[in-house]
């Protein structure tokens, strides 16, 4: 199975009644996810999309087997919702919510820590477009139709940077085996190193492609991830060279604050652990393609 | 949202952080009087700007009669603080802040910060204070002592002990220090900041523990529930066209470069700045119109865009995922119809509809240049921008 998500999932919505959770509840089910339920408190007993809509996750839990859940419901009630998945034992959580506060995602992830290896819930997100199999299942607010099935893992944190790799890559007819948004938040569910971790052990797919942009330190652990431990070859593209220091670009996390946190300085620290990196964004599909060829 | 050192002193005040006497004026003559009402010998005047550094740029002022105070104070108000933090266009001095002057023993440089490593909230503290911890960590990093507080249980007074014993703080003066660290968590935690800095705490000759400079940035995700903190903002220290586009709930950052860019998604917004870049030209303004990129942001990001007096070209580069392309090419085509601008516009649209999205822009009769790729449509709007130069000097010749 690919990593995360496939057509067994049994996916919920937290937030179902809202317009856009309806809009991309519809999405996903013509996509071909398994959409199983939703959850909004107090519109327990009705219909949307035709999924039954719970009280709780619990109850959604147990009456469908859901073991991963989209939240879409607004910043200030999203942190909740995050764990009150953990809590009912989902398996797998995508959060699309932007605007979440810093501070409620250091508790949400303090929270998600008090349950054991074996039964603690793979987040990814907030801020994010979601994660996708293609030809399987799609968890999020990403156009399905842009993803060929294929080989290669894609984790980014920019949803529509996403897009247009996964667009390149279906006109060069090159396939994706997932694709995960880790969000453009500081504090985030899942990091670079987390999702490389899992595409490494992944047999579906061969190569990976690194989205990432300036902040954080996220992409210089995962060049160290890379360097030691990844035998999968690695493309990466990383967006804001021009973006002054200090300075937030749209995502909360996109400001660079320290050393390392610049684009030049991740292109560098990636390039030192071997990755190919894209010299700009026309030429990601392009990159990919021949680094295919190299280590067929 | 960043507030002025004079807010961030009340409200650590009333989390138990200890300051001197101080009063705000927005006049000369008001300045002179409060310090009056102070009372005392010695004060210092400072500028309340949003940005460090103002002590070289001379934005502090030691004072020692009425009649310094109010030069010091002309010399400031209605005038652009320039410091290495504002960048050259510098910000407008409204307000000043005089403050009783303390006898310093010691200097102490103490931050609390967003740490995303250990995504927990980080405590920075050096013995080195009164310099800016840049400085600090190239110049004599071993001085500096970071501990992550567990968000569980907060800051424990253990941790703050071994903070103050770090720095090296006097025995008699530890429990005024551990008071200082938990008032400054408290603050942080309460009222979701992402920056507490003080630099620098000081010791006072008479062994007294105090913060003799403040810094507060607070999440802007986090104002909804924190109304008090919202009423603390003051737009004159904002850029405008920041502001403005902020209240639109729409994403500027103004630059030094002349194409102007409109793009849906943040990372491909930076992207699409660094294309530019690299085809030879520079960009005008980051700007995130979302990913939702209806004709109406469409617009308002035209206006946005266009208000920058140094843009000679504009780029639109759209992502078309949920939304088809042709409905976005609508939307460019009624935005430019509704308010033409006299510049070029490149348009560079991908996704779904790609093909009927690029006919309605061509059919549209307005002059708007079609791209196929990002590198082709940042090439298009540099030479349409030497080119329409090469055009205007002509004139000019002429």
């Amino acid at each position: 199975m690919s990593i995360y998500l496939d057509n067994e999932s049994r996916v919920i919505v937290q937030g179902i009644t809202g317009r856009l959770a309806q809009f991309h509840t519809k999405e996903m089910i013509e996509y071909g996810t398994n959409v199983v339920g939703g959850v909004v408190p107090g519109k327990g007993g009705e219909t949307v999309q035709g999924v039954p809509v719970f009280d709780t996750v619990k109850q959604a839990v147990a009456a469908t087997g859901a073991n991963a859940s989209l939240v879409i419901v607004p910043p200030p009630f999203a942190a909740d919702s995050i764990m009150e998945a953990a809590d009912a034992g989902i398996g797998y959580c995508v959060c699309v919510t932007d605007g979440i506060p810093a501070q409620d995602m250091i508790r949400v992830k303090r929270y998600m820590y008090r349950y054991p290896r074996e039964r603690r819930m793979v987040l990814t997100g907030p801020n994010c477009a979601g994660t996708i199999s293609p030809g399987k299942a799609l968890l999020g607010i990403m156009p399905g139709h842009i993803y060929l099935p294929g080989n290669v893992g894609i984790v980014g944190r920019s949803g529509t940077l996403g897009y247009e790799a996964a667009q390149q890559l279906k006109d060069l007819g090159i396939g994706v085996s997932t694709s995960v948004g880790i969000g453009g938040d500081p504090i985030n569910g899942s990091s670079f190193k987390d999702i490389l971790m899992a595409f490494e052990q992944d047999e579906q797919t061969d190569l990976v492609c690194l989205i990432g942009e300036i902040g954080g330190p996220q992409e210089a652990d995962a060049a160290g991830y890379i360097r030691d431990h990844m035998k999968k070859p690695v493309v990466a593209y990383i967006a804001g060279l021009t973006a002054p220091k200090g300075r937030t670009m749209g995502h909360a996390g996109a400001i660079i604050s320290a050393f390392g946190e610049s684009a030049s300085e991740k292109v560098e620290i990636l390039s030192a652990a071997g990755v190919t990196v894209a010299e700009h964004p026309s030429m990601i599909g392009e990159t990919i393609a021949r680094s295919m060829k190299q280590f067929a | 949202m960043d507030i002025h050192e004079y807010q961030a002193k009340e409200i650590l005040a009333s989390f138990g952080v200890a300051i001197p006497p101080g009063a705000l004026a927005y006049s000369p003559e008001q300045a002179a009087y409060r310090a009056r009402e102070l009372g005392g010998d010695r004060w210092i005047v400072k500028a309340q700007v949003h940005a460090g550094g103002r002590g070289k740029a001379g934005g502090v002022k030691l004072c020692d009669s009425d009649h310094e105070i109010m030069e010091a104070c002309e010399a400031m108000f209605g005038r652009k603080l320039v410091t290495h933090q504002t960048g050259p266009e510098g910000k407008g001095i409204y307000r000043v802040y005089v403050e009783g002057a303390v006898p310093i023993a010691r200097e102490i440089y103490l931050g609390f910060v967003l740490d995303r490593g250990s995504q927990r909230v980080m405590i920075v503290a050096s013995s080195e204070g009164g310099m800016d911890i840049e400085d600090i960590s190239a110049e004599k990093p071993e001085t500096i002592v970071r501990s992550a507080v567990e968000p569980a249980v907060g800051l424990r007074e253990f941790q703050a002990r071994e903070i103050a014993f770090a720095l090296s703080i006097p025995a008699p003066l530890i429990q005024q220090m551990v008071r200082t660290l938990t008032g400054c968590y408290r603050a942080f935690r309460d009222l979701d900041a992402t920056m507490v800095e003080i630099n620098p705490l000081v010791v006072t000759g008479d062994n007294r523990i105090m913060a003799l400079d403040a810094k507060m940035t607070f999440d802007d995700n986090a104002l909804f529930r924190h109304p008090q903190v919202s009423e603390l903002r003051d737009k004159s220290q904002e850029d405008p066209r920041e502001s403005r586009a902020a209240d639109r709930g729409l994403s500027y950052v103004g630059l030094d470069g002349n194409i102007g860019c409109i793009v849906n998604g943040a990372g491909l917004a930076m992207a699409t700045m660094d294309t530019i870049k690299l085809a030879g030209g520079e960009p005008a303004n980051f700007l995130d119109i979302g990913g939702g990129a209806t004709p109406e942001r469409v617009a308002k990001a035209f206006r946005l865009v266009m208000s920058d007096k140094n843009v000679r070209a504009v780029l639109v580069n759209i992502f078309a995922g949920i939304n088809r392309c042709d409905w976005v090419a609508e939307g460019v085509v009624q935005a430019l119809t509704a308010n033409p601008v006299a510049v070029p516009v490149v348009v560079r649209l991908a996704g779904t509809n790609v093909e009927e999205g690029r006919r309605i822009l061509e059919q549209s009769g307005l002059p708007v240049i079609p791209a196929k790729s990002l590198m082709d449509a940042a090439q298009k709007a540099v030479s349409a921008l030497t080119g329409k130069t090469a055009i205007l000097e002509k004139a000019e010749a002429i």
